[in-house]
């Protein structure tokens, strides 16, 4: 069995990728197919995949308000909060934006440049 | 007794405004960065305990002699209602002061703790859902992005470096293997800690300049010993190159960070080969005048690697650490020793 880390990235993936909310039920199914595509023993792991883990991923990655519940239908559908290209976006935007505890937090290879140094910078790479 | 409130307080004064800002102003810390970081830290630490020893031994001198004495009174006024005549309105309010320092002390270095650890681990969940792992590195991932971003996540077991799409597509081989081994060196020497130390040292003080100035002295002087990890294994040019290109790649400016594009190698073309060398390098120093901390940091950087100086002899270097030691010993001889004689 797969670890829940790696079945979490499988669902987003799904998720992201499907573009519209999905049930537990489908998500389980597309992760059985797509494990069997890649072959030999993980095709068979995939197939003993249950709903109910399925379910726990979802609602792990429901607090960590990656995906939503719609709550009015049964099954509940799930569905990605944002894209992934929108939280790339937030990612970066932590890294190389200037939250007071951003040096703290992570350390960059390059801090932040004025135009003028960048420009500098620049020139400097003609020479070397 | 008297007279050690007073050395402290003088102490807690110099150490909390010209130590700093001669020592932020002096050019030999890029010539020797560990030892220059061990003065920040002997610096903030005799600071801070000078601060909170002068108002204790003053608010304590009524009741006691030294301070385990006046200390003794003091938990007898509290736990077993001992009279509190002997005590006026300033020892009160020293005392007072003493104790919300330290708790407020205490409490911000936890909190930023916390918040410096929640933000991580956010990112980490997100890192662990959009990034790839790297094929060339351990502990090493990937995210999808055309900024040449490049930056390290602490984090115990759990540390992590990232690169971006548009740093891999930029850099040679070589380049990419100075960033990591940079990268590295913030991990395996525990940089984090310090980071985590003087941000919560700013964030409790941040009436006090120099608290700013540390912040930003420890942030450049990482940096420095995380080059000369990378210089250990590629060459300097190699360095100066994967830092400019980064540098000047749309990561470096904010407003064209998030999203936009890069061509790599876009900047060789740009670059105008007539310009001196040294001539680049004055326009550099001089652009770091004026810039904020981070720019500084990679102004000094480059310019400490164009322009290498020596490290600071043996003897020099054995100084400082024997002030660094007395800077600690001081206020601690002061509180202690009294009560040790008396």
């Amino acid at each position: 069995m797969a670890s829940l880390g790696e079945l979490e990235r499988a669902v987003m993936d799904l998720l992201w990728a499907g573009h519209e909310a999905a049930t537990a039920n489908t998500l389980r199914d597309k992760l059985a197919t797509t494990t069997e595509a890649k072959g030999d023993t993980a095709g068979h792991e995939g197939k003993e995949l249950a709903v109910t883990t399925v379910l726990t991923v979802l609602s792990r990655l429901e607090k960590k308000g990656l995906v939503e519940r719609e709550r009015g239908t049964r099954p509940h559908r799930y569905q990605a909060v944002s894209s992934r290209e929108d939280h790339t976006a937030e990612l970066m935007h932590e890294v190389l934006g200037s939250a007071p505890d951003r040096e703290a937090v992570l350390a960059r290879f390059i801090g932040s440049v004025t135009d003028s140094e960048a420009e500098t910078l620049r020139k400097l790479l003609g020479h070397i | 007794m008297f007279w050690t409130s007073y050395l402290l307080a003088v102490l807690a004064i110099v150490l909390a405004w010209p130590v700093p800002v001669f020592l932020s102003r002096a050019s030999w810390p890029a010539r020797s960065p560990f030892t220059a970081m061990l003065l920040w830290q002997a610096i903030a630490l005799a600071g801070g305990l000078s601060m909170i020893g002068a108002m204790l031994v003053y608010g304590l001198e009524p009741i006691g002699d030294n301070l385990i004495s006046g200390l003794r009174g003091l938990t007898a006024m509290v736990l077993f209602n001992a009279p509190t005549t002997a005590l006026g309105f300033w020892h009160l309010f020293a005392l007072s002061a003493a104790a919300l320092l330290t708790a407020h002390l205490v409490f911000t270095l936890l909190l930023t703790y916390y918040r410096i650890e929640r933000q991580r681990r956010r990112h980490r969940e997100l890192l662990a859902l959009l990034a790839a792992p790297s094929a060339d590195a351990t502990r090493t991932v990937v995210i999808s992005h055309d900024s040449p971003v490049a930056y390290c996540l602490p984090g115990g077991a759990r540390s992590v470096t990232v690169l971006s799409d548009g740093l891999m597509a930029a850099l040679e081989p070589a380049e990419l293997r100075a960033v990591l081994s940079h990268e590295n060196a913030h991990l395996s020497q525990r940089h984090h800690l310090l980071l985590w130390a003087f941000a919560a040292w700013r964030q409790a003080l941040p009436w006090l300049p120099t608290t700013r100035l540390a912040q930003e002295a420890v942030n450049s002087l990482i940096e420095m010993l995380a080059d000369d990890v990378a210089l250990k294994t590629e060459s300097k040019a190699t360095l100066i190159k994967a830092i400019a290109i980064v540098a000047s790649g749309p990561a470096g400016g904010m407003a064209a960070g998030i999203g936009a594009g890069m061509a790599p190698g876009s900047m060789a073309a740009t670059a105008t080969p007539s310009a001196h060398p040294g001539l680049a390098l004055a326009g550099l120093e001089a652009a770091g005048g004026a810039a904020s901390g981070s720019a500084r940091t990679t102004v000094s950087r480059v310019s400490r690697l164009l322009s290498p100086r020596p490290q600071l002899p043996a003897a020099a270097r054995g100084m400082v650490l024997a002030g660094c030691a007395l800077l600690l010993a001081l206020p601690t001889a002061l509180l202690i020793v009294p009560g040790l004689l008396g």
